[in-house]
């Protein structure tokens, strides 16, 4: 099961540069812990002890999953997940 | 139809339906046409509202200057409002916005003060602000945080959509001062029990947003989160690409935001389809295309169109 993330700019450092990866997951917390065992250190600069990251953003299929289910949302092969730090947003 | 002025022919537009880039029989997209509006955007709506409100409350008398950031449309709206009513304009606008909105606003006889691209609308806010504390002679309506804006969809935009579609499910509209979202809302929130509002959120490249720190993100006053359902995030070769296919599918001409909003749109209609649950949605396409015909956004390719796009305001 492949689903897409979209790593942004300042995160690339712990993808060798690329701008997307394959992970996979049933829900955005697998999703991330996949992500954790090929690239370490990114899970810690998305997610916190609280969940997300206050400063995150995560989109599924472009959709902000903290008003789906957090870092619960099932999540599935096809889809793509979206990191981006949250400096365009500071709607919530 | 017969109305006694141009300002009284605001509202009552069209609601059509997309049958081509509607997924199913079940599963049906509609187009809110809020460019059929007398300055051609769904602004006319909350500028009426605004100076009429102001006018109520004695805020605005003949001769007034009024003062509002805008990235064009607010605006353009207002300056027709107070040509015909006898105000005077000033508009403060972020200096990446399409030349069309600049003519468009001399044209009506407002006076345009620009203000940094980096940092976009949420600059000119603050020019704005710090301009009407320095002169306090002018009126700053102020739409972002003007609860007449959000007024103006709760009483005409949101009830002409349930006399148009009472099996509405969803109500989708682009992010800007959450006027619309959070008028429409309420009003479709009240009469349609589960209806879902659903925000389209332009995602700019880090040209617009690279100069600006994580803590300078701006909130209108008037957005309350609650009244929505989820949010998207859209980029600008998304908007782009539904821009050019609501275009080609339905011959629908329309601006670049309106490709944001039918973006999220048909990302909620196929998550209905995906779920084997019937939709209504309805979407609203703000503004036509004019406006931004000199952006490039309808020549070429899409990666085109995208890099001539990248650092301009198009929401």
């Amino acid at each position: 099961m492949a689903i897409e993330v979209r790593i942004p700019t300042i995160l690339r450092t712990y993808t060798d540069g690329a701008k997307s990866v394959n992970a996979a997951g049933a829900t955005l917390s697998d999703l991330i812990g996949d992500l954790e065992s090929r690239h370490p250190g990114l899970r810690e600069r998305i997610v916190d002890d609280s969940g997300l990251r206050r400063f995150v953003n995560v989109y599924l299929n472009d959709e902000d999953v903290r008003f789906l289910g957090g870092l619960d949302t099932p999540v599935a092969d096809g889809d793509t997940v979206t990191v981006l730090p949250a400096v365009a947003g500071g709607m919530r | 139809m017969r109305f006694d002025s141009l300002i009284d022919s605001v509202g009552n537009t069209p609601l059509v339906g997309l049958p081509r880039l509607s997924p199913s029989a079940d599963v049906r997209v509609w187009a809110k046409l809020e460019d059929r509006n007398p300055t051609g955007s769904v602004k006319d709506r909350p500028a009426l509202w605004m100076i009429e409100q102001a006018e109520k409350e004695g805020l605005l008398t003949p001769g007034c200057t009024i003062l509002e950031p805008t990235s064009g449309n607010t605006g353009i709206s207002l300056a027709m409002s107070a040509r015909l009513k006898g105000y005077k304009l000033i508009c403060v606008m972020p200096e990446n916005t399409s030349e069309e909105r600049r003519q468009l606003l001399r044209m009506w006889g407002a006076e345009i003060i620009p203000s940094p691209a980096a940092g976009g609308s949420n600059e000119a806010v603050r020019v704005a602000k710090r301009l009407a504390a320095e002169n306090p002679s002018w009126v700053m309506l102020y739409q972002y945080g003007n609860p007449a804006n959000w007024r103006s969809h709760y009483e005409s935009t949101g009830p002409e959509i349930l006399r148009d579609l009472p099996s509405i499910t969803h109500f989708v509209a682009g992010l800007g001062t959450t006027g619309t979202l959070m008028g429409v809302g309420r009003y479709l929130r009240e009469h349609v029990p589960g209806v879902q509002i659903v925000a389209a959120e332009p995602r700019y490249g880090e040209l617009v947003y690279g100069l600006r720190n994580v803590d300078e993100g701006f909130i209108p006053e008037i957005y309350d989160a609650d009244v929505l359902t989820t949010r998207f995030s859209v980029t600008s070769a998304d908007a782009l690409r539904r821009t050019r296919e609501l275009l080609g599918s339905e011959g629908i001409f329309a601006g670049i935001s309106t490709g944001c909003a039918l973006h999220a749109a048909l990302g909620m209609a196929a998550k209905a389809v995906k779920a084997g649950e019937r939709a209504d949605i309805v979407f609203i396409v703000a503004d036509g295309g004019w406006k931004y015909l000199s952006t490039g956004a309808y020549e070429g390719t899409l990666d085109q169109a995208e890099d001539r796009l990248e650092g301009q305001l198009w929401a």
